[in-house]
């Protein structure tokens, strides 16, 4: 019969090299303890060590079991070794009673680990270094104390500090850190802060909603006679069952009447004769029901007097987030090729036939869907507005979507392309596909055909000017 | 009026800030100080480092900057109209007390939100100059900006630099609602912040030629929270309204806030204790559509008058009104169908699909890994257990509803 003691410090390394020798031996035949939990009646010499390998997560699983307080940890993890040659994929297991029984520990023991982490609270030491002095005192429920040290390393690395536990004490000094397991008693002092501190938390807390169990389940009481704030815990529930009916009491003052106070951005402009008035009446455009979906409004843009007016479909996803017109992949690709072209996007007027964006939502990704009819025709108003104020020598249809606002009609668009027609109201129409047609084109070959054509189409826009 | 102390202005701003529901510390980039040159330290998930009487957790120092508003939104303690005494915090202030407490481990950062004092430039700048000055001191814990949807986007984009999280409320579920209640703002120009916050961290999660980043905008992401109990919009509007903004803005959170009564309280609003088990019921449908794999039109019809049932949670709701798709066999079933058996989380159906590989699994084995087999029991075949006839059972649903608690007289 093997009996191994673990120290209180250094409690993984000491264990790792018992492991070794170990982990040829059945579980029945070792008796593991912590080495203050006092001497076994068997004390055989271990074994030689052997070289022994283990699956990452074992390491993990270890490293946690360590800390339990019972020593019932070091007879787990052993077990698992033990058993981890051969059956391969053991820890996977979560229905074979040790592998549950060893999570159930470590999910305990992260818990303290996490508890320590938001319950410590320092308090500020006297002392005339560069570097500030804090100490706290904080109780454990198991032997955590080496695995939680390098957190406070991390957090608190422009201070020195100490953590005092009943068993060890933690000391972080000129970013050296020093445990020691020594005897403390918890002391009585203060920090000048906690007041402030304890405004907070009565402040931020809703009595309204008064869930005390659920405080309790989170807050468990035993930590409450080191948390500062705790000792406004009885008054807040006390006082809550007053304040909210004191609230409900209190008549309540008459507010602006919602009617009233709601001036829409509609009534904000009466008469839209400029394109800036104009703009400013489109963002509150409930027309069509596409407003209820999409983010905003998206407007066209460019110079008020240009002498080219560009219109396309709608916003995609993107304008639809950024609020401007051809601003996303197919902008992108009208920006490249207009420029080819001769033609300057930033002496155009830009502008989509339907200005918000329609889409059908799959998971998380919004699709593009085509305009209909009715949400064209009800959008035609902002467009016609906008012709009819630029009043432009040239208008480009890019698209079926625009070729309808625009003429009524929006068949045949291949066979109407590199034609000019005319608007509905008379301005010179020319007519070209939408660039997006480009982007979704499967067949390299048949994208650079179609990519010259949509050039050659924007290149006449300059000779048309002209004319 | 004499000089207020910053216990004084502290007692009135965080009691302001309340009713802003997130205080959420999670998933930002990793940072530490090690290095001793600074102070703080940041974690995957957050940690609370108290929880009030409430219940909520407290990770954050949440304030206002100032609790003056040129705002009169009915729902807010802070409106215009609103006789409630105001205060505003330096930015001085606002640094000492966020790093104080930092540096006594009562907090994981900040979360400060603002009153529109002035213009939106003018009080978002404010708010930027405390986070810059945080950093610039050293500050490595996590602060989260409320935006402003008006501010320029130059100011947008510094807040994004200095902060971890930024976030835009949307207020109310319906355009309708928020323009009843809160007339000066205007919906589109809260979606449209929304866009440029996600554009502009888009942008800079764009590697230069060099390959190397421009700087961190907002890592944690943004979030928003819509009140419910306030308009008359069904559970359906609101997470309708939630779906739209997580796909539309890549929101990492949708906090659904339940309006409860404020002091100096506006008559245009219902003055009832607030409806807390509704907003646990949304939290919960929120979970299925983001993490289950359940579509809207399956958490809540307009057959059932839009509303989910607040007796059971929604995915037992939907079982009990699917029977024909269960039992469940929990040693065959594919994922897509575990994940919908009420008391298993995706937790456990991961530690189902993995440990079913060793063999048939009971109920007890399934208990040890942390399921909730009471009330999976019903739904599932497991080895040595078949549900029989409990399933079709017409008092099925009773057997989950909790008798109401009698009130103590």
């Amino acid at each position: 019969m093997f009996a191994p003691r673990l120290p209180r410090l250094g409690t993984e390394i000491a264990w790792r090299d018992a492991a070794r020798r170990l982990a040829h031996v059945p579980p029945s035949e070792i008796d593991w303890g912590w080495e203050d939990a006092g001497a076994s009646m068997f004390d055989a010499p271990l074994p030689e060590p052997r070289a022994l390998t283990v699956p990452k997560p074992f390491a993990a699983l270890a490293r946690l079991l360590m800390a339990e307080r019972t020593g019932r940890g070091f007879t787990l993890a052993h077990a698992l070794l033990h058993r981890l040659p051969a059956e391969r994929g053991l820890l996977a297991n979560r229905a074979d009673p040790q592998v549950a029984e060893a999570e159930r520990i470590a999910k305990e023991i992260r818990r303290d680990l996490h508890k320590m982490h938001a319950f410590v609270r320092f308090r500020e030491m006297p002392g005339q270094g560069a570097r500030r002095r804090f100490a706290a005192w904080f109780e454990p429920d198991h032997r955590i104390e080496e695995a939680v040290a390098d957190f406070f390393v991390n957090r608190f690395g422009d201070m020195d500090w100490a953590i005092v536990t009943p068993e060890v004490t933690i000391r972080y000094e000129g970013r050296r850190v020093d445990l020691a397991a020594v005897a403390s008693t918890r002391p009585a002092e203060g920090d000048p802060l906690e007041e402030l501190w304890t405004t907070y938390y009565s402040n931020i807390f809703n009595p309204a909603r008064l869930k005390v169990d659920a405080m309790r389940a989170e807050m468990p009481q035993k930590y409450w006679r080191n948390l500062p704030e705790a000792r406004a815990i009885p008054a807040l529930i006390a006082g809550a069952r007053g304040r909210v009916p004191a609230m409900q009491a209190a008549a309540p003052r008459p507010a602006r009447p919602p009617a009233e106070a709601a001036q829409t951005v509609e009534t904000r402009v009466a008469r839209p004769d400029t394109l800036e008035a104009l703009r400013m009446a489109a963002r509150g455009c409930t027309l069509c029901p596409l407003h209820a979906q999409a983010t905003q409004t998206v407007f066209g843009e460019g110079p008020p007097d240009a002498p080219v007016v560009i219109v396309g479909e709608q916003p995609g996803d993107t304008e639809d987030l950024a609020g401007r017109p051809f601003a996303g992949p197919a902008g992108q690709l009208f920006d490249a090729v207009a420029a080819e072209a001769g033609l300057d996007r930033s002496a155009c007027y830009v502008t989509n036939a339907v200005k918000h964006f329609k889409f059908v939502q799959k998971g998380k990704r919004r699709l593009h869907q085509r305009p209909g009819t009715t949400e064209i025709r009800a959008c035609a108003p902002w467009l016609e507005r906008e012709l009819a104020l630029i009043d432009p020598r040239l208008v480009v249809a890019m698209g079926a979507t625009a070729l309808q606002a625009l003429t009524g009609a929006g068949e045949g668009l291949l066979a109407r392309r590199g034609t000019v027609e005319r608007t509905r109201d008379g301005h010179p129409l020319l007519i070209t596909v939408h660039p997006s047609y480009l982007l979704r084109l499967p067949n390299p070959a048949a994208r650079a055909r179609e990519t010259d054509r949509f050039r050659a189409d924007l290149a006449r826009v300059s000779d048309l000017l002209v004319s | 009026m004499g000089k207020m102390s910053i216990r004084d202005k502290l007692a009135l701003l965080s009691d302001a800030a309340k009713y802003d529901a997130s205080c959420a510390s999670s998933g930002t980039s990793k940072r530490g100080s090690r290095d001793g040159k600074g102070l703080g330290s940041t974690t995957g998930s957050g940690i609370c480092h108290a929880y009030a009487p409430d219940g909520r957790c407290i990770s954050l120092l949440k304030i206002l900057m100032t609790n003056y508003c040129v705002y009169d939104c009915a729902y807010c303690v802070n409106r215009v109209s609103s006789n409630v005494p105001r205060a505003r915090f330096t930015v001085d202030e606002v640094v000492w007390l966020t790093t104080e407490f930092y540096r006594r481990n009562y907090i994981e950062g900040l979360f400060l939100s603002s009153g529109i004092i002035r213009s939106s430039d003018y009080t978002m700048e404010q708010m930027v100059l405390i986070a810059e000055k945080l950093r610039a001191g050293g500050f490595r814990g996590y602060v989260h900006l409320k935006t402003i949807p008006e501010a320029s986007p130059e100011l947008i984009e510094r807040a994004g630099l200095a902060a971890d999280r930024l976030s835009i409320n949307i207020e109310l579920p319906t355009d309708a609602s928020i323009k009843a209640f809160a007339p000066e703002k205007d919906p589109a120009g809260i979606r449209g912040a929304m866009g440029k916050v996600r554009l502009t961290k888009e942008d800079y999660g764009d590697r230069s030629y060099t390959g190397r980043r421009r700087g961190r905008f907002a890592p944690a992401g943004q979030s928003t929270q819509m009140i419910v109990g306030a308009d008359k919009a069904d559970d359906r509007d609101i997470l309708g309204n939630a779906t739209r903004l997580y796909g539309a803005y890549g929101l990492k959170r949708v906090y659904y806030s339940a309006f409860s009564p404020i002091p100096d309280a506006s008559a245009v609003l219902p003055l009832v204790d607030p409806p807390l088990m509704r907003e646990h019921r949304l939290y919960q449908a929120d979970w299925l559509l983001r993490f289950y794999d359940f579509s809207l039109d399956e958490i809540v019809t307009r057959d059932a008058g839009g509303m989910l049932d607040l007796d059971v949670d929604p995915k037992l709701a939907w079982a009990l009104q699917n029977r024909d798709r269960f039992p469940v066999d929990v040693n065959r079933a594919a994922k897509e169908m575990l994940l919908r058996v009420p008391g298993f989380g995706a937790k456990i159906v991961q530690r189902i699909l993995k440990a079913r590989r060793h063999g048939a699994l009971s109920l007890d084995d399934i208990r040890r890994m942390g399921g909730r087999v009471k009330a999976a029991t019903p739904f599932v075949i497991a080895r040595g257990h078949h549900p029989g006839g409990r399933l079709d059972a017409a008092d099925l649903r009773a057997r989950f509803v909790k008798p109401q608690q009698m009130e103590l007289f």
